[in-house]
């Protein structure tokens, strides 16, 4: 466990976040951008959790700020999933170049 | 080089491997499977760093919830087996070069800040009674009040959902457009 420094585990969450905006800009259909905002959110937590265990192992603030990111993430892919079905059923496509009537 | 380490360099490859395959795939169901492996790593991750509490819920919530929901939303939006519409070539370039310049950027960030201040006094302790006991204590260091808002924020994200999915009630296919077209 002491072997590996905190700076490696930054890489992996940087890596990761930089991979979900990536997809972020390539995708054109709302699921998988929703897919993309997840693995974002997931290097945040994972920094949240690595800050808390290496810098401040006496308290528990990065769990706490995990767990409520979590909840929100929940709520948040929910109402996202809801939007994307209403938009499926008055354009018969969740493409986002295909539901461009309120572009400029 | 113990087995610690190894076990998290191989954590790290997967997720990361997971996550690019997610992102590039062309299959878009293929891409949902991708990404819950992606999600499992992470919880692998948060069980070599010994929070096992964080592991479970991003077990539950995650890869219970989340993929399963994309997954099913996947089903009811898409033609299963046909391949989506591919991304202009320079654009993919342009985000390639976007996306490895930030992780340039922040890696040398990283790399020259020396100001982590190791604080190893006590051992990392996160067992799921202290977690409890913090989050619903009123003492200055408790989380009641986030816990409450939040809950608030659950229950009216539901109700959203389900106004927003609900059809409208007893139309034609006629009324059911024009209806759209107000909306």
């Amino acid at each position: 466990m002491q072997e590996i420094p905190l700076t490696q585990i930054l890489f992996v969450s940087t890596a990761l976040f930089f991979i979900g905006m990536y997809g972020l800009f390539t995708r054109r259909n709302l699921i998988t951008m929703l897919m993309s905002i997840e693995l974002m959110l997931n290097s945040v937590n994972i920094n949240f959790v690595a800050f808390n265990k290496y810098l401040f192992p006496d308290n528990l603030d990065g769990i706490f700020f995990t767990l409520f990111i979590i909840t929100i993430a929940a709520a948040e892919a929910a109402v996202a999933i809801a939007i994307i079905i209403n938009l499926y059923r008055s354009h018969n496509s969740i493409d986002v170049d295909d539901a461009s009537e309120m572009k400029y | 080089m113990n087995v610690s380490s190894i076990l998290f360099y191989a954590i790290s490859a997967f997720i990361l491997g997971a996550g690019i395959l997610a992102v590039t795939s062309v299959k878009i169901f293929r891409a949902a499977i991708w990404l819950l492996f992606s999600l499992v790593g992470i919880a692998a991750l948060y069980f070599w760093m010994q929070v096992e509490f964080i592991a479970a819920i991003q077990i539950v919530v995650y890869v219970g919830g989340i993929v399963v929901l994309i997954i099913f939303s996947i089903f009811l939006t898409q033609h299963s087996g046909k391949e989506m519409k591919s991304t202009p070539l320079n654009k993919k370039i342009f985000s390639a070069l976007a996306a490895l310049f930030g992780t340039a950027f922040v890696h040398n960030l990283i790399v020259h800040y020396d100001g982590f201040a190791f604080n190893s006094a006590e051992p990392f302790n996160a067992n799921v009674a202290k977690i409890g006991t913090q989050m619903l204590s009123t003492t200055s260091h408790g989380f009641i009040l986030p816990f409450e808002v939040v809950s608030m924020l659950l229950l009216a994200a539901m109700i959203g959902c389900i106004v927003i999915a609900m059809r409208p009630a007893q139309t034609t296919a006629a009324d059911t457009n024009i209806l759209n077209h107000k909306n």
